[in-house]
């Protein structure tokens, strides 16, 4: 069937299964959005404030649902403004299509008005890039992009079309969702070796990560640790791979991670990482890294063996087929020395929370913990109300944790949470800072336009916290542009654009307003005042390792 | 730091040594030489690399080639069971105090005079890079006026292809 090069882009899309696309038009893309319309039925278009907002929000739904996210954008500041969302996307494997418009062929390459060239931008970030020369390759090429987004190690591939190639004609025949490229099979000897260098291991620590949400092994791991007397622990992507309920899950490691945790983890003698690349935030000074441990590295990609971290077994293969072979061959067994350690670090670990009702963020996190149920969605910015909802926000299901891990993306919430909400039909939770807000809370207008059930906790201490942090521990308390010193009414900020905005000044008021938000349809924004020299603990200072952590807030002062 | 010669078919399109040198400058990879044609396929073009590091380096740069999805065929091009070639032209002063110490210089080299003028000669010599070298090292004292190396070009010895390997 004939049909124009901007009416195959959304047949292709269409035919790939994609149903939410996020964005914004403009002069190069007006024919994209022409087709949009026409097929608005069967495909539906979510306009964001602000290109950044659109990519992120692609993101959001891919964490969300496991659906690749798609997002449209036109030439010059609409493909430029997708730089940041697509490089959050890169490094935390999120598959996404980012198709911009371009100037017409005839105009590239003479500096015309919005051309810039995106494909030259994004090489770097992107898993591949195309920028489409001829029509005969567009339907084609939309489909290998979506193919290379989703296989072995997910990716965001973007895809820029000349605005002639949008307006010409070509025939277009749907096609089969192709398959995945061939995932790659791990080495029987290996998978034997693993086994056996799992059960003559004494203190086993599984440390899962990004890999293992893809793969869907939740039950598979927390059986395998059953089987094994293993614990089990997590980077900041592997969160909600595995319940937080499980009792043999420590939660996070690394710079920020649950004591329990990381301290099980350096007195580990055997480390079975799963899907994880072993990030410096993770592993602090890798020459002090879990010296006393083997690691075992089952991974997708084959880039990542070696690449930050000596280990002594590298498997390269599909992570859920790996996993279940290895544990297929564990013979298992208990190891009573090993579980009343991790049961001392424990208890080590409770004696430190906080006062019941001080409003503090880890109250606040077990407010929202109690109100929200298994499918919940928690989408975080980035800084330290990201690093607490990552310490004490509890997840039953996978998929339920959305958070830029790897570029740690300032502004990345808003975008992301109104996207989540669009997969997951349901009342998302974004925590956020009034740092990380103040990024991109123009995507409140969105939120407010599609209705979005979004429940918005600002944690407001005035300060960069996160970067306040550091400046009181290594920078003798200079608060260098960190004092925000801004007189933002958040209530009347949310209330200008249309939603709902609450001041709460105790965990019992917080509690009250966070039920009620269930109820409202569209988004509500709660403020929650928090101390400005409130702490991320524990912490290992950059570059530092498991000798040199802080636990207590006032060692650090 | 030992040297490396590596050998790349890439898919004959568009942009795809940008990937590949990109990928360098991101990865913080320094190459010491990079050549780049055709092949016995229209369909491929071979990158010829050499690079100085570690085996870390080597491995780094071989798996993150392997990654970008134009690259067909990445192989380390070992030392003793390779060939490696490279040819410069080299501008030389002309006068009559040196022309003959250039001129046994060049045969020895098994090199090439390609064009002389009154004051000037331009050499033509082929060889691994050290030959190369060699020959530079000679002419250094003389006065060398300009030169062009096409960096490494490097293929299996016997009869086999690294693409169908």
């Amino acid at each position: 069937m004939k049909m124009t090069g901007a009416q195959i882009i959304i047949e292709t899309l269409i035919e790939l299964g994609v149903t939410d696309v996020f964005g914004y038009p403009g002069g190069q893309a007006i024919n994209i959005y022409e087709a949009l319309y026409e097929k608005r039925d069967r495909i539906r278009h979510y306009l964001a404030a602000h290109e950044q907002g659109a990519a992120h929000a692609a993101d959001g739904h891919f964490r969300a649902s496991g659906k690749v996210g798609v997002v449209f954008a036109t030439s010059g500041p609409g493909a430029t403004n997708l730089v940041t969302g697509i490089a959050t996307a890169m490094l935390d494997s999120v598959p996404m299509l980012a198709i911009t418009g371009n100037v017409p062929r005839s105009l590239i390459g003479k500096d015309s008005f919005q051309e810039i060239d995106i494909t030259g931008i994004t090489l770097p970030i992107t898993k591949h890039n195309y920028f489409i020369n001829d029509i005969a390759s567009l339907a084609d090429s939309i489909r290998e992009a979506y193919r290379i987004a989703r296989s072995g190690r997910p990716g965001p591939v973007l895809i820029d079309v000349p605005k002639d190639i949008q307006m010409a004609q070509y025939d277009y025949e749907p096609q089969p969702i192709a398959p995945k490229f061939d995932n790659l099979h791990a080495a029987q000897a290996d998978i034997a070796l693993a086994a056996k260098m799992i059960d003559e291991s004494e203190r086993p620590y599984l440390y899962i990560g990004g890999g293992a949400i893809g793969a869907g092994i939740a039950d598979e791991i927390a059986a395998f640790a059953d089987k094994t007397d293993a614990v089990i622990g997590c980077s900041l992507m592997g969160i909600s791979a595995v319940s937080t309920d499980c009792p043999r899950f420590l939660g996070m490691q690394g710079m920020h991670g649950r004591y329990a945790s990381s301290m099980a983890q350096h007195n580990a003698d055997l480390i079975v990482a799963i899907g994880v690349r072993f990030s410096d935030r993770a592993t602090g000074n890798t020459a002090k890294y879990a010296t006393k441990a083997k690691i075992i590295h089952i991974d997708i990609d084959f880039s990542e063996i070696r690449k930050n971290i000596g280990i002594s077994l590298g498997i390269v293969g599909d992570v859920k087929d790996t996993f279940e072979r290895i544990a297929a061959l564990v013979q298992g067994g208990k190891r009573p020395k090993w579980m009343q350690f991790v049961d001392t670090l424990k208890e080590t670990e409770a004696s430190s929370a906080p006062q019941p009702d001080a409003m503090v963020p880890r109250n606040v996190l077990a407010c929202i913990n109690k109100a929200v149920t298994d499918d919940t969605v928690i989408a975080t910015d980035v800084g330290q109300h990201q690093m607490w909802a990552a310490q004490y926000c509890r997840f039953n299901k996978t998929r339920k944790f959305v958070s830029s891990g790897g570029l740690g993306t300032m502004g990345f919430g808003m975008g992301a949470a109104i996207g989540a909400a669009v997969a997951a039909k349901e009342r998302v939770v974004l925590i956020t800072g009034d740092g990380s807000f103040g990024m991109n809370l123009n995507e409140l207008a969105t939120a407010v336009s599609y209705r979005t059930p979004l429940t918005i906790v600002l944690m407001n201490n005035g300060v960069l916290g996160m970067v306040r942090q550091w400046q009181t521990l290594f920078f003798k308390q200079h608060y260098s542009a960190t004092t925000l010193g801004r007189k933002t009414d958040f209530v009347k900020l949310a209330e200008a654009f249309g939603a709902q905005g609450y001041r709460v000044s105790s965990i019992a008021e917080f509690e009250e307003v966070f039920q009620k938000a269930f109820a409202v349809d569209g988004p509500v924004l709660i403020e929650c005042p928090i101390d400005k020299d409130e702490f991320v603990l524990p912490m290992l200072p950059p570059g530092g390792s498991m000798d040199d952590i802080i636990t207590k807030a006032e060692v650090a002062k | 730091m030992s040297k490396f010669i590596i050998a790349v078919y890439v898919e004959n399109k568009f942009g795809v040594l940008t990937r590949v040198t990109s990928m360098f400058t991101r990865r913080g990879f320094n190459i010491d030489a990079l050549t780049v044609g055709e092949t016995e396929s229209p369909a491929y073009s071979r990158i010829t690399i050499s690079l100085s590091g570690d085996g870390y380096a080597r491995d780094q740069l071989i798996n993150q080639l392997r990654k970008l999805f134009n690259v067909r065929k990445v192989e380390i091009l070992e030392r003793g069971s390779s060939i490696d070639r490279e040819l410069m032209l080299i501008k030389m002063k002309n006068s009559k105090d040196t022309r003959n110490d250039i001129m046994n210089a060049v045969s020895i080299f098994r090199g090439k005079i390609i064009d002389y003028s009154q004051d000037a000669l331009c050499i033509e010599v082929t060889g691994d890079p050290e030959k190369i070298d060699a020959f530079i090292g000679v002419m250094k004292p003389i006065g060398i006026i300009e030169i062009c190396r096409t960096g490494i070009v490097a293929l299996e010895r016997g009869s086999g292809s690294i693409l169908n390997k």
